[in-house]
């Protein structure tokens, strides 16, 4: 196990254009005002069923996504929405398909729990905890399978590493040198229950069980996930993977949105602590000012320019269409 | 036409799909040198390679969630699941993943899967590698399901499952892999919710599935040589089912007996009965009987296993007191 954290950060300051580093800001930012919108859809009931948020999270999928290529598959989880928007796809589409409307990414039939992309590479969220992790390793089987040089990157929380699947497939994985990451998203709970309570020994330890090389990674950190993953993906592509990241970070809301009053599972102060010393884009936002990447200013703007469009998402999305009945029992089976 | 084991069947059809598509793979458990337990695969990876015949660990559901993702990225899985008992193990990749994918990507992914196995008691196995599963998937919308009765329907179904853009399960019978048929030299293949006509028959229609076709045929000799004409028909699909034939075919002899190894309660019997009830229910001069697999965990004793599945005597009862207008309990179903 190895932990690359500033050592990466400055690697990554080296390789990276500023062109880069802006388009991960921009992408941190497109996560949470995704979220922060979504959030007020469920709180003003203008949104049937409810969502898994993922702000607070956002270097880790930024970080990773933007190490892949538009081939590169990933497999994502019922807190996926900050997955889909790395991975490249459009708020439109995403709010359309959270509010159940025909131009929803899956014609409004998967929702916030299955919200795929294929053509991104996202072959969709899950809502069984841990049920994508079979999906993920199989898109690696296939890659070598026809000689392809595709990684997939399998997300997961701590949760699911409660799952039996996982071993199951880590160890196939393993033997067969299937070019896949599997990055657990470590938030510190699993859903209502501290991650402490769940998970005996350690987490990475589990993945070098099987020979897999584990890094544990601050997720707060865009810089250090994206090098690390940078790193590992490259390495996927010339046959040395599977590799497993457990990347530190936190959910900034409960385990759903309904899940309001939690001191019982975690304190108020310790959701401060986060939010006010440990934001993923507060802390990458200083690094671009202090680097001379970005003025406070030109950071403010694109905030701006981002909100505007997610509304203007929000407000299309509300006045869209719902499916026809008759596509009730259309694509239960493929043609 | 020369004749092969059903076993032999299954292994041409694979063989044949998997050098007309580089995407198609088998993997399973002891597929490889091993040729599964039954042998039904033995030579293929003398031909594909274990890159394309890949053996397992022994963990159902991580085989079966990696075939689910190779599906849906452009490969073509067949999953070997060695006893269909197993299924079990892998419901959720299954039922939760395979099945849904399509319809919750509002059809943008799917989920090109074959999963072999196997039902069938009477092989003295117990109660956990004898059962005949295939209701509970049939129940779950996104999978198809096949139920081979002869060497000729394990290879043409398997073909046409291999092609499918859809999750197909496919239940052969265990006892029957030594069986021979006629399998014709050239191609062919057996399209989805196509029924065929074992026999015809004018006085009762035995609707049969799988290894139950042998039987309902048997039960149709037996009561031909009393005079009375049973028609067979083995829907070879349940889903899709060819609800018209059958149906067509009640209409004509006014009667019917629905024959399946799976459990008699809330199964494929239960099923095509309702179907028949609700489509055909002025055509019929007696109620559409149900005959199952006993409602109990299959028992190791011979002497009690036997008891437990449907047989050609029990089968040309029933039909007896259908066709003399009885109940099961002896009373008229016409008494006033």
């Amino acid at each position: 196990m190895s932990t690359s954290k500033t050592k990466n950060s400055a690697q990554a300051s080296a390789k990276h254009n500023a062109e880069d580093f802006l388009r991960m800001y921009r992408q941190m930012v497109r996560i949470r005002t995704f979220e922060d919108n979504a959030n007020q859809l469920y709180l003003s009931a203008k949104m049937p069923g409810l969502t898994h948020m993922y702000s607070g999270e956002e270097a880790v999928a930024v970080g990773i996504c933007e190490a892949l290529r538009v081939t590169d598959k990933i497999t994502s989880t019922h807190r996926g929405h900050g997955h889909c928007v790395a991975k490249g796809a459009e708020f439109k589409e995403m709010f359309c398909e959270l509010l159940g409307k025909e131009e929803g990414y899956c014609r409004g039939k998967g929702g916030s729990m299955h919200i795929a992309d294929q053509s991104n590479g996202n072959l969709g969220a899950n809502a069984i905890v841990g049920g994508s992790m079979g999906i993920a390793t199989g898109a690696a089987f296939t890659a070598k399978l026809l000689g392809k040089d595709d990684v997939t990157v399998c997300f997961f929380g701590d949760g699911a590493t409660a799952q039996g699947l996982m071993y199951e497939v880590m160890n196939m994985a393993a033997l067969w040198n299937l070019p896949i990451i599997y990055a657990c998203e470590n938030n510190g709970y699993s859903e209502y229950t501290k991650t402490a309570e769940i998970a005996a020994g350690s987490i990475t330890g589990r993945a070098e069980a099987f020979g897999i090389e584990a890094h544990t990674v601050d997720g707060q950190d865009v810089l250090a996930v994206n090098s690390l993953t940078e790193q590992l993906v490259e390495r996927c592509r010339k046959g040395e993977g599977p590799f497993f990241m457990e990347l530190m970070t936190y959910r900034y809301h409960g385990h759903h949105v309904g899940d309001i009053n939690r001191e019982y599972y975690r304190s108020k102060d310790e959701e401060k602590d986060w939010r006010e010393n440990k934001d993923p884009i507060t802390q990458f936002a200083r690094h671009l000012t202090s680097e001379g990447i970005a003025t406070e200013e030109e950071l403010e703007a694109m905030q701006a320019e981002i909100k505007a469009d997610a509304t203007a998402a929000v407000e299309y999305a509300l006045k869209a269409k719902y499916p026809d009945a008759s596509e009730v029992d259309m694509h239960v089976y493929a043609a | 036409m020369r004749e092969i084991t059903l076993s032999q069947a299954v292994n041409e059809a694979l063989a044949e799909e998997m050098r007309r598509d580089e995407t198609v793979f088998i993997i399973g458990e002891d597929v490889a040198e091993a040729g599964t337990p039954f042998k039904v695969l033995s030579g293929l990876v003398e031909e594909f390679g274990t890159a394309r015949v890949v053996d397992t660990p022994i963990a159902e559901p991580g085989f079966m969630g990696i075939a689910v993702g190779a599906a849906m990225t452009g490969s073509r899985p067949v999953v070997d699941l060695m006893f269909g008992d197993f299924i079990f193990l892998i419901m959720d990749q299954l039922c939760n993943q395979a099945a849904k994918t399509h319809y919750m990507s509002g059809g943008k992914l799917s989920v090109p899967l074959v999963l072999r196995t196997n039902l069938g008691a009477t092989r003295r196995s117990a109660a956990q590698h004898s059962q005949s599963l295939h209701a509970l998937v049939a129940h779950i919308p996104g999978l198809k399901v096949a139920l081979p009765s002869s060497a000729y329907e394990a290879k043409g179904l398997m073909k046409t499952a291999i092609r499918d853009n859809n999750p197909v399960v496919i239940f052969e019978d265990k006892l029957m892999y030594q069986e021979k048929a006629g399998v014709p030299d050239e191609e062919y293949l057996i399209p989805f919710g196509v029924a065929n006509v074992k026999r015809e028959g004018t006085d009762i229609t035995l609707i049969a599935t799988s290894s139950m076709v042998q039987v309902a045929e048997k039960a149709a000799e037996i009561l031909a040589a009393e005079g009375i004409s049973a028609e067979v028909i083995d829907p070879r699909t349940i889903v899709p089912l060819d609800e018209a034939a059958l149906i067509k075919s009640v209409k004509k002899t006014s009667r019917a007996i629905v024959i399946d190894e799976g459990h008699q309660s809330y199964g494929v019997t239960s099923e095509i009965a309702s179907r028949l009830n609700e489509k055909a229910f002025y055509h019929l001069d007696a109620p559409v009987l149900r005959m199952g697999a006993m409602d109990v965990p299959v028992p190791f004793s011979p002497a009690l296993e036997d008891l437990t599945v449907p047989t050609p005597e029990g089968v040309a009862a029933n039909a007896r007191k259908l066709v003399a207008g009885e109940m099961l309990d002896g009373e008229m179903i016409h008494a006033a």
